[in-house]
């Protein structure tokens, strides 16, 4: 049952305040994620984004097919489910329709890279007042753990069981990179989750976010570097330090384009 | 106040549907509907709504949704090959039980096939080109004034069914010029309590989707959808009848086969054969009963389409085998002529001529 | 006066909670934390997770805990700024300077 009261704490102790609780926009029930999944995380962080600003009656979301098709039962907002990949198709309409109304895309690296790529990229080439949450987790998570077009080089995925092979494959494609080419993306960043640190700058880029998508500044796309620890064979320790060693070898982190310094766009040149 | 014009089918369609409080319109450019998208685009900002080119028919079809599941009129029209793009769209939108319109210029196929009109997406339209247990109602315009009618119609029975409904035109139909007559048309209101419009503290979030991952509650999903299109076969059958009363043999033909094969009933008659027309206005939901009545009456009928044989079997099944049911088509972008037709019927009802 | 003096008390600075059905025992809230006062249980919840419990009382509410766990399980408790000093009453305190020198206590 889902409620809008908020939450009160029948038993806060004396002399003291609460200094932090889950958010009220998240639904009070037990998310289905694996032990240590970065989608929880984002979820929570999305919903306390939510709250602090309180929009939970202007804000919608479109849910993609993955791990996190699942968001609408865990996200207390009006929620769209769209079909693999067209989450930024669903999202355009509704934008375009509702521009008053925040409206925002969640999806993994299979979504959006891979099957969904054509209409992510023409969505930010428009320049849609969206924002795209974008999860990799280099793996395909939900239909237990294929290669994506994220995965790294030489990483045992159950469809490159040898290890990904770049001249077969090519190599993990590098979505923050790609889309600031467009003019159409106003604020692009890359981020973990796999620290308090990483979880604070995380929840600050999407803060940034939906206080340019009310200035109408153009599409903004965080990429997240999540984990997977289930297809990584690891634990959710060891996934945090996976990400650390390697994952952000491939994919760095920080801010790739803002809208005060578009020139943080890497050039042909400087790619 | 009525408004008369002198139009193209795909224009009489595009003007219908801005009279008809279109919110939304996306698509993708392909022959022979591109007008559809020309027309609006040239026009919908006037009206201060939203018309918008997408990248591909899979865009258009999933931007239908987001407007659809917003609480907004949307359409999207194309031409088979695009249309084929649009059925996984297209399922989930009926998963959904999300309302729009959708139009399909029918051209000649498989493949890529030729421009010029087919009526070979008679089975996708009808029987859910798309995959699951779903139903489309489908109006088959044969004028340019049923291009403009059934766009409010088209609207009115997804609003009311909250499913899709397809136009099932052909590229002679859009491409003809007519007369047609716009009358005042007042949007009727729907309820659109389910739509994400952002979720107010009165009451709990909307979720469109087609997901219900537990067995008992997909089942229960499905039956409800069968129970809709139960009821859309009870009440929404449209067709109409051309010298049937006394009628020995009957045509059956849609769009503009009808137009054609009334002409080919005209010569038949002249030569003394009594043969009637049967033009179904819903493919689906067919007309099954008035063709069964009709099958106590005939010796035998003849289905007559652009394709080698698609809405002959659903007559076939309609007659439960009462009279004999042939199949008369051309295919790749030919069309027949009336002399063409009433040969055909001489060909098959032999026995008939001869006396 | 011969009654042993209240010791003055020291309230911890944090305070955890922990929705210990939702816990799944990741570990990364004990992995985040500095002051080693989350630890696994051997217990297990409804869902068989050994959830995360209380260790000790050095939390000092930095909130890294509840920033990391993907559950929101997690609440935490911040003592309030009045709270934090010693509020022992100045009398008491003469009576706890003298008391200081060791003597035979009364049985």
């Amino acid at each position: 049952m889902q409620t809008d009261e908020p939450v009160t704490h029948a038993c806060v102790p004396d002399d003291y305040d609460v200094a932090y609780h889950r958010p009220a926009a998240l639904m009070d029930v037990n998310m289905h994620y694996c032990p240590g999944c970065a989608h929880s995380l984002v979820h929570k962080l999305l919903m306390e984004v939510v709250d602090e600003l309180g929009i939970q009656d202007q804000t919608i979301g479109v849910a993609p097919v993955g791990c996190s098709v699942f968001a609408y039962e865990y996200m207390n907002i009006d929620m769209q489910e769209a079909a693999h990949g067209r989450a930024c198709a669903v999202a355009t309409a509704i934008k375009r329709l509702m521009p008053d109304k925040f409206v925002f895309t969640y999806q993994g690296d299979g979504d959006l890279a891979a099957i969904g790529i054509a209409e992510t990229l023409h969505a930010i080439n428009r320049g849609e007042n969206i924002l795209i949450v974008f999860m990799n987790n280099a793996v395909y998570g939900m239909t237990s753990g294929q290669m994506a077009p994220t995965t790294l080089p030489g990483m045992k995925t159950t469809t490159s069981p040898f290890g990904r092979d770049t001249k077969f494959y090519g190599a993990p494609m590098k979505i923050a990179e790609l889309v600031a080419q467009l003019p159409g993306s106003s604020y692009v960043t890359r981020q973990v989750v796999n620290s308090p640190h990483g979880v604070r700058k995380t929840k600050q880029a999407l803060l940034k976010a939906f206080d340019w998508q009310k200035q109408n500044a153009g599409t903004c796309l965080i990429e997240i570097i999540g984990n997977c620890p289930s297809n990584w064979r690891m634990t959710p320790l060891e996934a945090s330090r996976f990400i650390d060693e390697e994952m952000v070898k491939s994919f760095p982190v920080g801010d790739i384009k803002t809208p005060d310094q578009p020139s943080l766009a890497p050039t042909p040149e400087n790619l | 106040m009525n408004v008369t014009k002198l139009m193209k089918g795909n224009e009489a369609l595009a003007e219908a549907a801005i009279r008809a409080g279109c919110d939304a319109y996306f698509g993708y450019p392909i022959t022979p509907q591109s007008e559809v998208l020309e027309y609006l685009a040239r026009e919908m900002p006037r009206h201060n709504r939203i018309v918008l080119q997408a990248e591909s028919e899979v865009a258009s079809i999933n931007m239908v949704y987001g407007a659809a599941g917003a609480g907004f009129r949307a359409m999207t029209s194309s031409s088979s090959p695009g249309f084929s793009l649009m059925q996984e769209g297209i399922s989930y939108l009926a998963g959904a039980e999300l309302p729009c319109l959708l139009v399909n210029v029918n051209r000649a196929g498989p493949g890529l096939g030729t421009i010029q009109p087919g009526q070979g997406d008679y089975f996708q339209a009808t029987k859910g080109g798309g995959h699951g247990d779903y139903r489309l109602i489908v109006l088959a315009p044969a004028s340019v004034q049923e291009m403009a009618d059934h766009v409010f119609l088209g609207f009115d029975l997804a609003d009311q069914y909250r499913n899709p409904v397809v136009i099932l035109s052909d590229g002679a139909i859009g491409q003809m010029m007519e007369k047609v007559t716009f009358k005042p048309y007042q949007k009727p209101t729907a309820d659109k309590s389910w739509a994400t419009t952002g979720k107010p503290a009165s009451r709990k979030r909307n979720a469109i989707s087609s997901l219900f991952i537990q067995p008992e509650r997909m089942e229960q999903h499905n039956l409800k959808l069968t129970e809709k299109f139960n009821r859309i076969r009870e009440s929404e059958i449209r067709f109409e009848e051309v010298n049937t009363n006394d009628a020995d043999y009957l045509l059956v033909a849609y769009g503009l086969s009808a137009r054609i094969a009334q002409k080919a009933m005209d010569l038949a008659r002249a030569k003394g054969l009594r043969v009637g027309l049967l033009r179904p206005i819903t493919l689906f939901p067919f007309p099954e009963k008035r063709l069964r009545e009709l099958a106590t009456q005939v010796q035998g009928m003849l289905t007559v389409e652009l394709n080698s044989g698609q809405m002959v079997e659903d007559v076939r099944l309609a007659v439960e085998g009462r009279v004999p049911v042939a199949h008369y088509g051309r295919m790749g972008g030919m069309i027949f002529t009336p002399e063409e037709i009433e040969r055909q019927l001489e060909t098959f009802f032999e026995k008939a001529y001869a006396n | 006066m011969e009654a042993t003096p209240t010791p003055a008390v020291r309230k911890p600075r944090g305070r955890v909670e922990i929705d210990i059905q939702k816990c799944k025992g990741c570990e990364l809230c004990t992995d985040a934390c500095k002051k080693e006062t989350l630890v696994l249980s051997d217990a297990i919840n409804i869902k068989g997770y050994h959830y995360v419990i209380v260790n000790n009382d050095a939390c000092n509410a930095c909130l890294d805990c509840a920033l990391v766990c993907p559950d929101a399980v997690i609440t935490v408790y911040k003592l309030q700024k009045s709270k934090k000093v010693n509020i022992t009453p100045p009398d008491i305190k003469e009576q706890l300077r003298a008391a200081a020198t060791p003597k035979p206590v009364p049985v």
